[in-house]
């Protein structure tokens, strides 16, 4: 029974006690030991939240960098495309132009051929008239007695008179 | 019997009770820790603090032995 | 056959066979430190010494033990022959005529009551380590048929016994280390801890990391971590004086009177800081219908009680069953009577006493952790109502 009556003289000094120790290590230890960790943890926080942010900048930057990469490689490309393009381009129009002007001079060559023989055509056929007048002419005089005969005559020189 | 006497069984039975939920708190405690080692530390302080609340029924029944004696 | 001789020796040294029990504080290291360096004994006479003692007054384990778990007015280190050397610590009474005050060497270390001191014209004695002032007119204590003072009565006690002496050394141990600690915190612009602070960093950082944070949460922790900590490492610390045999285990964490202003503190706390809805919950228990409210409020009224009662009697009933283990074991020396048991007790209380160390910790985290605990159930949102 004494075990468990509790005496007023140590719960009076337990609370003295208890009460003093409270407030001084409270002002003199907690306090400082507390706030040194507490701020040494923050300060670590903020450098590892410093190096996290200098990881990102650092892959901002490669990921601008390959990106710019990318992208003057795509010019790049782009302009031997282009090279390309204007080289077959300008292959493909010279050959256009040969081409057209090739046709025209042989146009031309027979145009001049056609008119060529046209001329020669109605030369020869001027020809042949006044060959024809000539023959009629000896025809005529030789033989206009002989009305047979001169029948006979010019249709045997017209018939061998063929044109072309 | 003495009310002594009759007091230190009280307090005797209060024990076996004790013993027996903090046993089985211990033993799904290891099963638990070997279930899952994870989170062991979670398990322990729970157990330690589920311990300590089965203690106190006991503890109660020893101070009522104490009264006694 | 050490501890045979040291046993003996001591009945040698010792007056009497009720003496030697005192003596003996019955505990293990104690025992063999006393042995180490007084053991030149003999046998023979020892057991000459054995024998008378056993026609002497029966042994009473439950008395020396309940003698030695309770607290006193100052350290009774060691008798030898019918010399006692002893710490004398001051009573301060207060009695109808006020303040009295007088060292407790004036009682010549007896506490059956059969040293009479007298200040100011009132008598005082010391029976069972409990001051009782004499009624008027009374020369001499008369012990009623309970086995209490008949013709006394106790009057205001606030003396520095052996527990509030050891409280204190408990008190200025603890700014030492941890203001010193502190210091090193100071001086060092790294905030890097060094010497002691790295000693105790690590288990303010375990309360605050372990018990605060969970279970008071991370917004409302920091208003109780100087109370927290406090409690800790006081508890632990006193806990662990309470193991040491040569001061006597000043078992002032074994003490009722102890754990009930502790837990009393942990009840004012919680109080203090009950939010609405702590409240709520005690009186008008949301999400229940009203039968079921009305059944509930006494019964979480008597909850609020329970609590604090049930840590008081935790931290209380841990430590003494501890040393009681440890006085019983070597009570069954002198139950048995005879030395061969010795070597049985000795180990078993040594066993007892790691398992104590261990238990020193656990039942300050244990304090501690419940408090916050409690601390957490006081301050706690629900958002869920």
């Amino acid at each position: 029974m004494d075990l468990v009556t509790p005496g007023f003289g140590l719960v009076f000094w337990t609370a003295i006690t208890f009460l003093i120790l409270l407030f001084i290590l409270k002002k003199f230890a907690w306090k400082p030991i507390l706030g040194a960790v507490s701020s040494r943890e923050e300060s670590i926080k903020d450098a590892l939240a410093a190096a996290e942010a200098a990881r990102r900048e650092m892959e901002n930057l490669q990921a601008d960098n390959e990106r710019i990469l990318q992208e003057a490689r795509a010019e790049r490309e782009a302009m031997l495309k282009d090279a390309r393009d204007m080289k077959n381009k300008m292959i493909a129009d010279a050959k256009e132009e040969a081409k057209q002007s090739a046709d025209k001079m042989i146009a031309q060559a027979q145009e001049a051929i056609q008119s060529e023989k046209k001329a020669a055509i109605a030369e020869l056929k001027g020809q042949v008239a006044s060959l024809s007048l000539e023959i009629a002419e000896k025809v005529v005089k030789q033989e206009l007695s002989n009305k047979g005969q001169q029948e006979k005559l010019v249709e045997d020189m017209l018939g061998k008179a063929t044109l072309n | 019997m003495t009310i002594t006497g009759i007091a230190a069984i009280g307090a005797g039975l209060a024990a076996i009770g004790a013993g027996m939920g903090i046993g089985r708190i211990g033993g799904s405690a290891m099963e638990a820790m070997a279930r899952q080692p994870e989170i062991q530390g979670k398990i322990q302080t729970s157990a330690l603090i589920l311990a300590a609340f089965v203690e106190a029924v006991a503890l109660f029944g020893v101070v009522v032995a104490l009264l006694q004696g | 056959m050490t501890i045979h001789l040291v046993l003996l020796h001591l009945h040698r040294f010792s007056g009497t066979h009720y003496y030697f029990i005192e003596e003996m504080n019955l505990s293990a290291i104690r025992t063999l430190f006393l042995g180490v360096f007084l053991s030149t004994s003999f046998f023979v006479s020892a057991q000459e010494v054995s024998t008378e003692a056993q026609e002497d007054k029966k042994f009473d384990p439950k008395s020396m033990i309940m003698h030695h778990v309770k607290d006193a007015y100052g350290f009774h280190i060691i008798d030898i022959g019918e010399k006692k050397y002893a710490i004398s610590l001051p009573i301060i009474l207060w009695t109808d005529n006020g303040l009295t005050t007088f060292m407790s060497s004036a009682f010549e270390h007896d506490y059956y009551g059969n040293v009479v001191v007298e200040r100011n014209g009132e008598k005082f004695v010391n029976y069972k380590e409990k001051i009782y002032q004499l009624n008027l007119g009374e020369d001499a204590l008369v012990k009623g048929e309970d086995g209490y003072p008949a013709n006394a009565s106790k009057p205001l006690d606030i003396s520095i016994t052996k527990n509030v002496f050891m409280m204190w050394v408990s008190m200025l141990v603890l700014f030492l280390i941890f203001i010193g600690a502190a210091r090193k915190y100071k001086k060092s612009e790294s905030f890097v801890p060094k010497g002691i602070a790295s000693f105790v960093e690590p288990l303010v950082l375990f309360i605050r990391d372990e018990v605060a944070i969970p279970m008071i949460g991370e917004k409302k922790y920091a208003r109780y971590m100087p109370y927290l900590l406090t409690v800790f490492f006081f508890i632990w610390l006193n806990n662990i004086f309470g193991l040491i045999p040569i001061i006597n285990g000043a078992n002032l964490t074994g003490n009722i009177a102890f754990t009930l202003t502790m837990a009393t503190f942990t009840f004012i706390i919680t109080t203090f800081s009950g939010n609405k809805s702590y409240w709520k919950h005690i009186f008008w228990m949301p999400g229940v219908p009203v039968p079921m409210k009305i059944f509930l409020m006494p019964i979480e009224i008597v909850g609020m009680f329970t609590k604090p009662i049930s840590l008081m009697i935790r931290l209380f009933a841990n430590i003494t069953a501890g040393h009681i283990i440890i006085l019983a074991l070597m009570s069954l020396i002198f139950i048995f009577n005879t030395v061969a048991i010795a070597p049985v007790s000795v180990a078993f209380s040594l066993f007892i006493i790691v398992i104590e160390i261990v238990v020193t910790a656990i039942q300050a985290y244990i304090f501690t952790i419940l408090s916050a605990l409690y601390f957490g159930m006081a301050t706690e949102e629900h958002e869920h109502h």
